[in-house]
Parts: structure tokens; C-alpha cells; sequence
């Protein structure tokens, strides 16, 4: 692109922003988007916010609307301390799944930032929001907002009614099955509208009054007890085995309230909608990194920014993406921006200027020049996990230095199993790919048995996969809260995936108080 | 062209719920550790914010989550520089892989943060309560606090509410028909319209009656008013009578040669302390300040807490000031009077009866309460711990303290004990109170 650079063409100048300038950057930045990237986004919403502001949306999840509980209180503290030593700066920008996109700007952000955040955020983020196959099969980004109003209201009109401490125990329990609330591998329905709430409300109330078969307390009559050999009719309603505890325990519990059900599908239905955000960090990081990028560089090469905010711009930008070896006391991780941004650029040098060795791995796209078609295919089809599996070049790999290290807990040594090299390629990209499913990273947990008709015994089991157990402690202290919203016997067996041994039991019965 | 939505202004502290909700969940821990804090540290130090460690017990949010010590699992590290397919490098101490990031999941509720004083405060005088307050004169109303009340026809033009008046003017101006600047306007532009045209004897007749039309007009508008008395509406308030606890508290101190170092700062820490709940609990409340020697005087906080004074001792002299302030100042029907008295026990021999005849004679009657702290000597402790036996004063103040219920006496000899004793002094209502 040549430069048609004058003065005149500036978008800003100086480091104050107003509503205006603010306007006119977006419209600038947006037209380049959709004219150079072919982005596809909701409308969006900027909101001004100051740094105490920023610390609240923090600490309730990032939303702009959120029940109140203790949690939230003490994870603001620990931001609010981080924020006050200086070890972590705020974001300068946070942007919310919604429809019209809600992006908040920090004030004290400078104009140079604020339209760094502004294609990063409000262009970035915002279409992959959009176009994302996770999140728009997954989340419902027209009814979120509204949902958590009702959520909100619900939980106070909840405590009003039945105390600040029942409300919280019911929190507090569900909040801990908040990983083991989501459907991993069938979509969720959508949230319903104001009117559908309104009448599940009403029937919920009227089955308050009501009675279910259910949860019979009588005995068992004699024919029951001559259908022992195969499940009977009400055992196969409940659709075991269930991954989704919450749900399990919001249809099936004996104990629970109507309202505390509702509560537990309150935060189900949160867990739920931030499923695809945990699965998509690099992708979504990338996609805003690689946007804000790109971008800014266009504006820079017409003119339209000068070179004091261009150089403030890329100050930023490359703290953001900075990544420290592994080595580095600075090390924490693989940091997605770097990671996401790294591989989108690796895209589009393949799709240019491929070497010999890409031709050999990326046969589709080497050479092919329609970098932007691949980029916007893989923001729409992928998540983090095949994301990587897909699209790690072996060049990025020597780049980065990957390298893989094996740890049994039973071996004194840690093993290099791969490296950067030809044989090592494979393994480090599936190794990597590995890494971020979550579904396999996370502890397999599902609701096996329950004896309904009997001692109501509720058996979960543990799929072990590669040896690895559960914390103890939280364990226990994490069945606790599930017999509490059960209201009986608890017991979790861990089984190994591989053998189908059972490896140990754990019964609520066996932990104290 | 997005929307814009200025959020600076709305309303700060979204999360105060939560931090409140969360204080009261970690309440009994984080008191326990204010009360070690302020046990151990300086007490002037109390009034102040402090930071505290996150409380273990009740703020967990456990989950299930994979043991660190278990199973194989991969790593993929960026920045590999020497390594080599198949190395084994060994495990630093105690398992985890070696550069696998550490575990935070632990060290994430393991930092500290600070309470503001508020809280702090809050935390350290639970269920504390100066004796008798419930006493209080509730009927005296000394204080009023206007309150909106809807309108009045009269009132000061300060509390004029504008939109109600103009309302009742725009309503009587169309009721009355009060003609409008527009009508007027057009008459003078016809005639100005006229006059400037060739004159005919069809136009000046029609100037004639357009000018008689408008002198018409204004007559009218000059008689019928734009805003009139009659609109005009006030915002009216109703004064509501906030009960008012009108309490004094007299801190009395012996500053003399014979109060040592470590006396005076206990006896400074008892009055901080006590000095604090006041400030807390009560806003408003006034303070005396009597220092004495063998002479008393009244001073402020400042001189009370840091000037020194020698001298001797001669108690009786800081009761007559007492009693002098409460008869200028702080009439006993309008006033709820506290009294707070430090000493180590000496006095002037033969001063004591004089005391107990000031106290039995006027004083105990005229104060709600009277506290009195003794600071002895560590190795005293234990020989005096509940003996009746003691200093001249404290034997003389024992008889009071048989005889008026509104009398407590404690002994203090280590920081330790303050806080305890001030619980004991300043705790729910003694029962020994019920009686009186």
C-alpha cells in the first residue's frame, strides 16, 4: 500500500480522546475491517469506564450485570490487590458475547489506545463472537444480558424470601459443580424469552403445590420389586450416565426447592455460556491480536495515524503479546495472544511466501495467496484444540522452540520427549492440541447410578484417564456440596479408563461433617 | 457510528455488596485476627485501616480438580535451547513437573488485604454498648431534620419549586386568555407592513383599528401576569424530630510524678480505646479531657494524651473539676454523663475520704456510669488478681463500688489486659445495671 500520507488524514492527534475523535476512529478502523478483512460484526456499544469500574466487572466474571455473592466480593480483592501492587495491569479493554456488542474502554486509556482496543475489541472480538461455530451454536448472544437481569432479580427476590444464608448455601454448592455444569458434546437449548421464563415460573410454582411420583417416600409396592432384573420405566427418564451434574441434580434432586433448582439452573446456564470462551482463548485472543495488528499497520500506512501513536501502539502490543521462555521467572504459560497471533501471522506468510517444507504440510493453502478466506474459515469452524491440530507449521514450532516434556508422578525424572525437530513436529503439535481440550483436561465426572426407590443413593464415577486422581480435600469438600443438593448418600468411585478397574470409592458417608 | 455510553458517572462501588457479603461470611476469622492485631500492636494504631491475611475457613470454593502428584501427563514448554530428544532432567524437590507452571491454584487465596477502619472498627466493637444508653431520653427531641412533604402555597424563594409554578401560571394564562407575544407581534408587523405601503384611506382606517386592537392587548397582558402569586409553589418540608443521644464522656487521668512510664502508656492505651468506641459509636458525644496532678485542669486530646506534668497526687481535685464542668457545661437533665477514671491507686493520704464524699455525695448520681482502672505492677498481678486489697484508692473506690451499681472497677497490669477489661466495662449490660 502506498502512502497517501498528509497531515490532514489523521484520525487523532495528541493523546486525549473524545466521543468524537472516538467515532471517528471506530467508522475509520470499522470501514478497513470489513473492506480489507472481510469482518462480520454486531453493532456495537462502547462504554466508558473508569478503573474502579473495571475492577468490579472483574470480579463478577466480566459481566456488566451479576447476582450478588461472596465469591465475587473476595475475588475483587484479590484483583483490587494485584491491581494496587502493580502486578498486573487492568485490561484496557473488556468485551462482552452480546448482541449489540458491549466493549468498555478504560478512561484513562490514551486516544492512541483507545483506538488500539477499538479494532482489537470491537472488531476482533466482536466478529468472532459472530461468527465463531462454538459460540453461535453454544451461547445465545441476543438473550444474555436479559438473561442475567431475570437472574439477577430472581436471586434477590430469592433472598428476600428465604434468607441470605439458604440462598448462599445453594450458591455455594452449585458453584462448585460450575465445571461439571455444561454439556460437553450436545448443545444446550437457547435461553428462553422473558414470556417462556414467566411460564416456567408459574408451573414451577404450581408443582410447588403438586405431587411427583418421583419422589415417592412410600415403600416400594410388590410389583416394583419383581421388575428388579432390568431398569425400570423411571430409570431410563433420568438418561444415565449424565455429565452434567447441575442438570442431573436440577431435574432429579429429592430434596431441592423449586426456587433452588431455579438458582442451579441460573448458574448452569452461566457455566454454559462461558464454556466456549475457555475453549477458544487462543483463537479468540489471536483473532483480536492479529485484527488490532493488522489493522493498525494499514492506518499507519495510509497516513490516517501518526508515528508517536503508532510507536505507543506498538509499545503495547508487544507487552501484550510478550512471551517469556520457559525458563524466565516471568513464565506462566503458553500466552495466547502470542500463541494465536503467531499462528494467524504463520497463515498468512504460508498462504504468500510459502517455503518448500510448507508446501509439504499445508498442501490446501501454500502458496494460494487467499490468506483472509483461511483466516475467516478457521474463526468460524475452529476452536483452540483443532485450531492447533490444524494449522501449527513446523517453522512456528522451531520459532517458538516447543518442546515436550513427559512427567510420571511415580518417575524421578522428567523426559524431553520431542523437540523441535523432524521427528518431533507430529508430537509437539498433538501434544499441544491435547493441552487445550478441555474436555479431556478436565476431571471426567458423571452421574452412573442412583437408587431412587431405595436408600437414594446417588453413585458418580471417575474416569481416570492417564492415573491422574482428584485433590483430596477439594474432592471432599466438593461431595459435600453435591450431597447437600442431593439431600442423601454420595459416593464417587474412580475408575481407570484404560482397565475399567475401579481404583478406589469415596462415599460422603466416609467424610466428616 | 457506534453507540457511546459514559458509565464514569454511575454509580461507584458496584461490588460493595459483594464485599460486604463476603466480610460477614469470613466475620468471626477476620475478627480474630483484628483482636491479635490491635492485642499486640500500638492502639493508636486501631483507628486505621489494617490489612489481613484471607480468612482459610469458610472461604474456600473447592471444585473438583486433578491432583498435581498423580498419573502422566505432557508438558510443552516454549524456549527449548539445549535439550535433546530423550534427556531426563530431574524433578526438583517434593514431585510437579519440573517447569510446569505452579500450582496457583493454592496461592490464589493465600494473600492479604486490607480492611478501611470503618470495618476494622466495625469488627473490633461487636456487640459492644455503652451501659445505660438504652436509658436514653428518646422524648427529649433536640434535633430536626426537614423532610420533603410535598407543596405549599407559601414558603422562602429558596424552596420555590419551579416546575409546579410554572405549571399553575401556564394553566391560569390559558384559562384568562392572556394574549400571546405572537398575536402581538403580528398586529405590529401588519402595521409596520401598511404604514410602509402608499397610505389610502382603506389602510390608515385599518392602522387605526389594528393600533387599537394592540393598545387592547397590551392592556391586557399588563393586567394579566406572566407569573402570578397565585402560581407560585414551594417545596414544603416537615421537620422530623431525630431522637438525639446527647451523652459526655470525662476521661480523667493521674499525669503525676508517680505514674511511671509504663502507667501512663497503658493508661493512654485505655483511654485510646475508650476514646475510639466513643468516636464510633456515638457521633454525637463530647469528650472532656481532665488531667490532674495535685492540681487538675482541663485539657484537650492532644496535651491529655501527649504532655507531660509532674507533680503530686491529689485526686479529689480532678472530681471537683469534673463536677465543676458538669454544673457550667453539661446540665445532668439534658446530658447522659460517662465517666472513665486512670490512676495506679496513689493519692494523697487522707484524700480518699474526700473522693468517696464527692462521689456518694453528687457525682454518682449525677453520672450514668463511672469506670474506674487501676494500673498495677506485673508482679502485683497475681497477688492482687481478685483480692479486695489494694491501694488507699482502691479500697475507698471498693466501698463505692458496693454501693452505687453504676460503679465498675477493674484492674489493669500488662497491654494484654486492656482489652479485656474495656469488654468487661463496657459489655452488654452488667447485670449489676438491671438492678438500678
Amino acid at each position: 500500500m502506498a502512502r497517501q500520507a498528509s497531515k490532514s488524514s489523521l484520525l487523532f492527534s495528541g493523546s486525549d480522546w473524545d466521543f468524537k475523535t472516538l467515532s471517528r476512529a471506530y467508522d475509520a478502523i470499522e470501514a478497513l475491517a470489513v473492506e480489507e478483512l472481510h469482518l462480520d460484526t454486531y453493532p456495537v456499544q462502547m462504554e466508558i469506564i473508569s478503573s474502579q469500574q473495571m475492577l468490579d466487572a472483574y470480579s463478577s466474571i466480566g459481566m456488566p450485570l451479576m447476582y450478588r455473592h461472596w465469591s465475587f466480593g473476595k475475588h475483587f480483592l484479590h484483583q483490587d490487590l494485584l491491581y494496587r501492587k502493580g502486578g498486573r495491569g487492568l485490561a484496557y479493554e473488556l468485551v462482552i458475547n452480546s448482541n449489540p456488542c458491549i466493549v468498555y474502554l478504560m478512561e484513562e486509556n490514551t486516544m492512541a489506545l483507545q483506538a488500539l482496543v477499538t479494532a482489537h475489541a470491537a472488531l476482533g472480538h466482536n466478529h468472532f463472537f459472530k461468527n465463531n461455530q462454538l459460540f453461535k451454536q453454544w451461547t445465545d448472544a441476543g438473550a444474555i444480558l436479559s438473561y442475567l437481569d431475570f437472574a439477577k432479580g430472581y436471586i434477590v427476590r430469592c433472598e428476600e424470601r428465604h434468607g441470605l444464608a439458604a440462598v448462599e448455601a445453594v450458591l455455594d454448592s452449585a458453584h462448585a459443580l460450575m465445571d461439571q455444569g455444561v454439556f460437553r458434546y450436545h448443545r444446550p437449548p437457547r435461553l428462553s424469552s422473558e414470556r417462556q421464563r414467566e411460564g416456567i415460573r408459574e408451573r414451577l410454582e404450581y408443582e410447588e403445590r403438586s405431587y411427583n411420583d418421583l419422589w415417592r417416600t412410600l415403600p416400594a409396592s410388590q410389583q416394583a420389586a419383581n421388575d428388579k432384573g432390568q431398569d425400570p420405566e423411571w430409570k431410563k427418564s433420568l438418561n444415565l450416565p449424565e455429565e452434567n451434574l447441575l442438570y442431573f441434580l436440577e431435574k432429579n434432586s429429592p430434596v431441592l426447592e423449586p426456587w433452588q433448582r431455579e438458582i442451579i439452573r441460573i448458574v448452569r446456564v452461566i457455566a454454559q455460556y462461558f464454556y466456549p470462551q475457555r475453549q477458544t482463548q487462543v483463537m479468540n485472543e489471536g483473532c483480536a491480536t492479529f485484527v488490532h495488528y493488522t489493522l493498525m499497520n494499514m492506518l499507519f500506512d495510509r497516513g490516517q495515524i501518526s508515528e508517536g501513536a503508532m510507536l505507543e501502539i506498538l509499545r503495547n502490543h508487544s507487552n501484550v503479546v510478550f512471551q517469556p521462555a520457559f525458563d524466565d521467572p516471568r513464565f506462566s504459560g503458553i500466552n495466547p495472544y502470542a500463541l494465536g497471533l503467531d499462528m494467524m501471522q504463520d497463515i498468512q506468510r504460508i498462504s504468500t511466501k510459502p517455503t518448500a517444507e510448507d508446501r509439504d504440510w499445508f498442501p490446501d493453502m501454500a502458496g494460494q495467496g487467499n490468506w483472509r478466506e483461511v483466516l475467516l474459515d478457521a474463526w468460524a469452524e475452529h476452536r483452540d484444540e483443532s485450531f492447533i491440530r490444524q494449522y501449527l507449521s513446523p517453522a512456528l514450532i522451531r520459532k517458538w522452540r516447543f518442546f515436550v516434556l513427559g512427567d510420571a508422578a511415580d518417575q524421578p525424572h522428567c523426559l524431553v520427549a520431542s523437540i523441535h525437530d523432524e521427528r518431533g513436529y507430529a508430537k509437539i503439535r498433538a501434544a499441544l492440541a491435547n493441552s487445550y481440550d478441555l474436555g479431556a483436561n478436565r476431571p471426567d465426572i458423571q452421574v452412573v447410578d442412583v437408587d431412587l426407590l431405595g436408600d437414594r443413593h446417588l453413585r458418580l464415577q471417575h474416569k481416570v484417564n492417564d492415573g491422574i486422581l482428584l485433590e483430596d480435600a477439594s474432592r471432599d469438600a466438593t461431595l459435600r456440596h453435591i450431597r447437600r443438593l442431593w439431600g442423601y448418600e454420595v459416593s464417587l468411585a474412580a475408575m481407570d479408563a484404560e482397565t475399567g478397574a475401579t481404583i478406589h470409592e469415596r462415599s460422603t458417608s466416609q467424610i466428616a461433617g | 457510528m457506534p453507540i457511546f455510553i459514559d458509565r464514569r458517572l454511575n454509580p461507584k462501588d458496584k461490588s460493595l455488596g459483594n464485599r460486604q457479603r463476603f466480610l460477614r461470611r469470613a466475620r468471626e476469622e477476620l475478627k480474630r485476627s483484628i483482636r491479635d492485631q490491635i492485642r499486640t500492636g500500638r492502639i493508636t494504631d486501631a483507628d486505621s485501616e489494617h490489612a489481613v491475611r484471607m480468612p482459610e475457613r469458610g472461604t474456600s470454593e473447592p471444585s473438583f480438580n486433578n491432583a498435581r502428584d498423580s498419573g502422566r501427563r505432557q508438558h510443552i514448554l516454549p524456549g527449548n535451547r539445549h535439550f535433546s530428544a530423550g534427556d531426563l532432567i530431574p524433578k526438583p524437590g517434593g514431585g510437579g513437573g519440573g517447569a510446569s507452571s505452579p500450582g496457583n491454584k493454592a496461592s490464589e487465596d493465600d494473600f492479604r488485604f486490607v480492611l478501611s477502619r470503618e470495618e476494622v472498627l466495625d469488627l473490633f466493637f461487636e456487640d459492644l454498648e455503652l451501659p445505660d444508653m438504652v436509658k436514653l431520653n428518646l422524648k427529649e427531641i433536640l434535633a430536626f431534620k426537614p423532610r420533603r412533604a410535598g407543596f405549599a402555597a407559601t414558603g422562602s424563594p429558596t424552596n420555590i419549586n419551579v416546575g409546579r409554578t410554572m405549571r399553575n401560571s401556564h394553566g391560569r394564562r390559558i384559562a384568562l386568555r392572556r394574549p400571546k407575544q405572537v398575536e402581538l407581534d403580528a398586529i405590529l408587523e401588519e402595521i409596520a407592513s401598511l404604514e410602509s405601503t402608499p397610505s389610502s384611506a382603506d389602510a390608515r382606517q385599518r392602522i387605526a383599528a389594528l393600533r387599537e386592537e394592540l393598545d387592547r392587548l397590551e392592556r391586557r397582558r399588563r393586567r394579566i401576569a406572566y407569573v402570578d402569586p397565585v402560581d407560585i409553589r414551594f417545596n414544603r418540608f416537615d421537620s422530623r424530630p431525630v431522637p438525639n443521644a446527647n451523652a459526655v464522656m470525662f476521661c480523667l487521668m493521674d499525669v503525676s510524678g508517680s505514674m511511671g512510664e509504663r502507667e501512663k502508656d497503658l493508661a493512654k492505651r485505655f483511654f485510646v480505646l475508650l476514646h475510639l468506641f466513643l468516636k464510633r459509636r456515638y457521633d454525637r458525644i463530647e469528650i472532656v479531657f481532665i488531667r490532674h496532678t495535685h492540681l487538675a485542669q482541663e485539657v484537650d486530646e492532644e496535651t491529655f494524651f501527649y504532655n507531660t506534668q509532674s507533680g503530686g497526687t491529689v485526686v479529689s481535685t480532678a472530681l471537683e473539676e469534673m463536677h465543676r464542668i458538669i454544673t457550667s457545661r453539661y446540665p445532668a437533665h439534658d446530658w447522659n454523663i460517662y465517666a472513665a477514671q486512670a490512676s495506679d491507686g496513689d493519692n494523697f493520704a487522707g484524700d480518699s475520704e474526700r473522693c468517696i464524699s464527692l462521689l456518694n455525695g453528687e457525682l454518682m448520681r449525677l453520672c450514668q456510669y463511672f469506670a474506674y482502672v487501676e494500673i498495677i505492677d506485673e508482679r502485683e498481678a497475681h497477688i492482687f488478681g481478685s483480692t479486695e486489697n489494694g491501694t488507699s484508692l482502691w479500697r475507698a473506690y471498693n466501698s463505692i463500688d458496693q454501693k452505687w451499681p453504676n460503679f465498675q472497677m477493674s484492674r489493669i497490669a500488662t497491654p494484654a489486659d486492656i482489652y479485656p477489661v474495656f469488654r468487661q466495662l463496657f459489655g452488654r449490660q452488667p447485670a449489676a445495671l438491671k438492678r438500678a
